[in-house]
């Protein structure tokens, strides 16, 4: 759940999802839900050429199972604010 | 995936907003269908209408028939939103037959087989 609220706060900024199958795209963090399935909007695949039938999808939806990386802008990220969420939620289990 | 609130509407990550629509799946093994998105569920198993899949082989395509399909969630990487206004695929593309496509897929698989046993062979001579 603390992910899931995370990744609530960050609708709206510039991410990349790195997939397990290597594929990178980079969209709008649009929407996210329990599972981290992510939704993207505005995407465009990081290595287009190599990926040739994602020219046209514009926006997507993303299994949560798949994802490997989310990689995210630098000052994207209160760390502090993260990481007293996650000593406060490893301490009440 | 749960019932939105009024105000969960806009953040929702529902695969409505796909509905009837064309869309594009990318599967786990690499395959890419397409077809218009009929019925889904939390698991994001889906039902496509007028299914195809899009076989490509270099700059080669070619589009397969498959008629209604119903994929399992599990097996689902991508569901993407197809941009009817935008070109699908670069121009520079050739459509072919499906036989063709076939032996181009066979061509490809045999030449990284191959780049996989010899990779195989040199390891085994383990060069310092």
């Amino acid at each position: 759940q603390l992910f899931f609220s995370y990744f609530k706060d960050l609708v709206g900024q510039e991410v990349t999802v790195e997939l397990k199958n290597d594929l990178a795209i980079r969209g709008t963090l649009h929407s996210v839900d329990q599972y981290l399935n992510i939704k993207l909007e505005n995407t465009r695949v990081v290595d287009q050429d190599k990926y040739p039938h994602m020219l046209s999808v514009r926006n997507c939806f993303i299994r949560g199972s798949v994802v490997r990386y989310v990689q995210l802008p630098p000052d994207g990220v209160d760390v502090d604010l993260l990481h007293d969420a996650a000593r406060r939620e490893a301490r009440g289990g | 995936m749960s019932w939105a609130g009024p105000e969960d509407i806009y953040l929702s990550t529902s695969l409505a907003s796909y509905l009837d629509r064309k869309i594009l799946v990318l599967l786990r093994d690499g395959r890419k269908l397409m077809g218009t998105l009929r019925s889904f569920d939390q698991f994001a198993n889906a039902v496509l209408e007028g299914a195809c899949e899009r076989v490509i082989v270099g700059e080669q395509y070619c589009d397969i028939p498959l008629g209604l399909y119903v994929i399992r969630g599990e097996n689902v990487v991508l569901i993407g939103d197809l941009d009817t206004e935008r070109e699908e695929l670069p121009p520079h593309m050739i459509r072919v037959s499906e036989t063709e496509i076939k032996r181009a897929q066979k061509v490809e698989r045999e030449a990284s087989e191959l780049r996989g046993t010899m990779r195989k062979r040199m390891e085994f001579l383990d060069f310092d």
